[in-house]
């Protein structure tokens, strides 16, 4: 670990409190529908759009319309994408000539962007044409984080709005969020990045001759604008099949730290919106607190593993840090942070791979997402995760001192709590259920590149990053056959709409409930008291359930390495 | 429940038909013709002709195997250094792969220059498979081989080594390194010069 190291992990958190304000007050303003100086630019569209779709935003819709209307556009959308990639050859803006997606690939290629999930059964490169990656692809990057946004709402509205029947308008919610935050925002980052060397063109390769004489092929396309909004949406479907480790996608070390703060930027921001939605602002950030502080402990591990490197390649005579499937310009420091943050939100683009991480290094990436990625999480995922831990923990709290928990003056009863366990239940049982059964069957047990224990952490790895909808992998493992692609579909499909739901009816039922007034009898929800609860409820809940499964992966391939026994 | 899926029809596929346009090709084509107008060099790759040919990109890496340059990283795209494959190794910590191969490129190194240590990035495949860099331990490592291989002054490829190493921005955005193509061509430059 070097000085310079931490202190881009300084840079970059310290960046990310100073824009946590100014991004939380622009998305209170989209929160309660007013007005924005870019209203100027985008509201004749936004009036465009209603008008000939026939919604009245105005509608304050029930937590089972809400819930319906949101559901039955993703559907739309999912069909939309299935239909383009399956039609891809006989479609424009194809100049390589790339054919049909096969069924099973586009059937998980389409839920995989509907859920912000963006695991790649593919290499863009190899598979996609350029009208797909913009026309089927791009298309879910923004409209699946502003669903994950308006989610958020509908549940911060849950908390604020005292015995109403409503909990906003999923038409109004989407669409403002994606016409006045998330399309000015990835307009602004597409032309950073490319200036910095991202191409953006609608040629699909060059060929090169190269010093050597040798001829080499490049693929192209409208990379920068797909980049934008792949980091800034957390959803991390890379054009390329290196992601951002490629040169292209990711070319300098400032293309790398704002695609970082791309990702946490909004998520950040929502911890801010939701105190600020309840009335008190110490409570968004008691959240944030709880966040950074296991945000900071996962990056000390995977940062302080990367470093002290393989022994295997020690005995060789290579010393130093783990170099294996690190670029040279972000080095052992950069890499490490991107693959905390990424799987800290939902993000999943990775700028090394994570499957040549170091034992204990690619644990924590893994850990992460089995926690729910609560930890800022995805646009809007995240937040509305964390806060049904938050209801966990007032439960436990309340349990202790034996009266009825409150929460930013709501109470919170059975019935919400009930919701919220199943919604939390949703991860250990779809991850541990499908990795157990893909690691009997001849059809999972074909997948893994690796050998010995690092292999089940590949198909674990997998099942998480779906149904967690995080999109990063193991990426040794060959999804891309019938079995995988069916399985990380479904539970992609699970990992999204099964939390989704349960989610939304907390916020109807929270939504109809009085407000209640904080006492000296309440437990405070603001101090470093209520922050450790959190963690602690984050960690034994969401964590403790995996950690057999950790131990038989990536624990077990850890002591393996520092034996020097190999697979 | 009935009432909600009707009413829910129309704004889901006419939304759908309406932000299909305005974000999967108003968005990326408006932007492909900004891009196109204002950055013409990078938003085409960053590409470097001469004498009318394409020889490279100096974004993305490519494959130098000869002795006489600077060698690249190993690299698991396609056979090495494709385009149109970028991948990483993805073999894990513990893998007998992963050993036997750097075990082997350490051999034929350590064979043709021993007791020097040898730097990590040079025997490891990089993420992408298009790493256009190495490190400047990587470049000084290699720099007396070039030299000799061209009949150069050593302490003069040495210099130009040193004088093709990017510095991190503000001292810690980033790592040192060295643009293998760009060094490469600088090389070719003095090596012009110097040959009769």
């Amino acid at each position: 670990m070097t000085v310079q190291g931490w202190l881009l992990i300084a840079a970059f958190v310290g960046i990310l409190l100073a824009l946590t304000k100014p991004m939380g007050l622009w998305l209170h303003a989209l929160y309660e529908g007013r007005r924005t100086p870019l209203h100027a630019v985008f509201g004749p569209v936004e009036r465009g759009f209603y008008r000939l779709s026939g919604i009245d935003p105005e509608e304050d819709q029930s937590w089972r319309r809400y819930a319906v209307h949101m559901l039955i556009f993703n559907a739309a959308l999912i069909l939309l994408t299935y239909v383009l990639l399956r039609a891809q050859a006989l479609l424009p803006l194809n100049p390589l000539g790339y054919g049909a997606v096969s069924e099973n690939l586009a059937f998980n290629t389409a839920i995989s962007f509907g859920a912000n999930t963006n695991w790649q059964s593919y290499g863009g490169e190899s598979t996609m044409s350029n009208l797909s990656q913009m026309l089927a692809l791009t298309i879910h990057n923004f409209l699946s984080a502003a669903t994950g946004i308006a989610l958020a709402f509908a549940l911060f509205r849950g908390f604020a709005r005292r015995s109403a029947t409503g909990i906003g308008n999923f038409w109004a919610d989407m669409t403002r969020v994606t016409l006045y935050l998330l399309l000015p925002l990835s307009i602004v980052l597409t032309l950073f990045y490319i200036a910095s060397g991202v191409p953006q063109t609608l040629a699909a390769s060059v060929d090169v001759s190269t010093l050597e004489g040798v001829k080499q092929t490049l693929a192209l396309g409208p990379v920068a604008s797909q980049e934008a909004i792949k980091m800034l949406g957390t959803n991390g479907g890379g054009f390329f099949n290196a992601n951002s480790a490629h040169p292209f996608e990711n070319p300098t070390a400032l293309t790398d730290l704002v695609q970082m703060l791309s990702i946490f930027a909004i998520g950040v921001g929502l911890t801010y919106t939701f105190g600020k939605a309840v009335g008190n602002t110490r409570q968004g950030w008691a959240i944030l607190a709880a966040m950074m502080a296991l945000f900071l402990a996962g990056t000390a591990v995977t940062y302080w593993q990367e470093a002290a490197g393989n022994p295997v390649l020690h005995h060789l005579g290579i010393a130093g840090g783990n170099m294996e499937g690190k670029e040279v310009r972000f080095g052992i420091a950069a890499s490490s942070l991107f693959s905390v943050v990424t799987t800290a939100a939902s993000c999943g683009a990775v700028n090394a791979m994570h499957d040549s991480f170091t034992a204990l290094g690619g644990m924590i990436p893994l850990f992460n997402m089995q926690l729910g990625e609560v930890v800022i999480g995805g646009v809007g995922a995240g937040i509305y995760g964390f806060l049904l831990f938050a209801i966990l923990a007032v439960f436990v709290a309340g349990l202790m001192v034996g009266r009825t928990p409150e929460y930013v003056g709501k109470k919170i009863e059975s019935r919400e709590v009930k919701l919220a366990v199943l919604a939390i239940a949703v991860l250990p049982l779809t991850i541990l259920g499908m990795s157990a059964v893909a690691s009997v069957l001849p059809a999972g047990l074909a997948g893994p590149l690796n050998k010995g224990p690092h292999g089940f952490s590949e198909i674990l790895y997998a099942f998480t990053s779906a149904v967690a909808n995080n999109g990063s992998a193991f990426a040794g493992l060959s999804a891309n056959t019938p079995f995988y692609n069916g399985m990380l579909g479904v539970a992609m499909w699970i990992g999204r709409f099964f939390i989704i739901i349960p989610m939304l009816a907390v916020a109807g039922s929270l939504a109809a409930k009085k407000y209640t007034p904080e006492t000296a009898g309440s437990f405070p929800t603001t101090g470093p008291l209520w922050t450790g609860l959190l963690i602690g409820i984050v960690l034994i809940v969401g964590g403790l359930t995996f950690l057999p499964s950790l131990a038989l992966g990536p624990i077990a391939d850890h002591l393996a390495m520092i034996r020097g026994q190999l697979f | 429940m009935n009432n909600d899926i009707l009413s829910s029809l129309r704004p889901a596929f006419v939304m759908t038909g309406l932000f299909a346009a305005l974000l999967g090709l108003g968005y990326p084509l408006a932007m492909t013709g900004v891009g196109q107008l204002l950055f013409p060099r990078q938003a085409n790759g960053s590409l470097v002709t001469e004498n009318g040919k394409v020889v490279g990109s100096t974004v993305v890496g490519q494959a130098f195997t000869s002795e006489r340059y600077f060698q690249t990283r190993p690299s698991a795209a396609g056979k090495g250094y494709d385009g149109l494959a970028s991948s990483g190794s993805n073999l894990g910590p513990t893998s007998q792969v992963l050993h036997d191969r750097v075990k082997e490129q350490v051999a034929t190194m350590q064979a043709a220059e021993p007791g020097k240590p040898i730097p990590a990035d040079l025997v490891t495949t990089s993420g992408s498979g298009l790493d256009p860099d190495i490190t400047p331990e990587a470049a000084a490592y290699q720099a007396d081989r070039v030299a000799r291989v061209r009949g150069l002054d050593p302490a003069a490829v040495r210099r130009l080594v040193d004088q093709s190493v990017e510095r991190p921005l503000l001292g810690f955005i980033g790592e040192p390194h060295v643009n293998v193509f760009e060094l490469n061509r600088r090389l070719d430059g003095i090596g012009a010069k110097q040959t009769p």
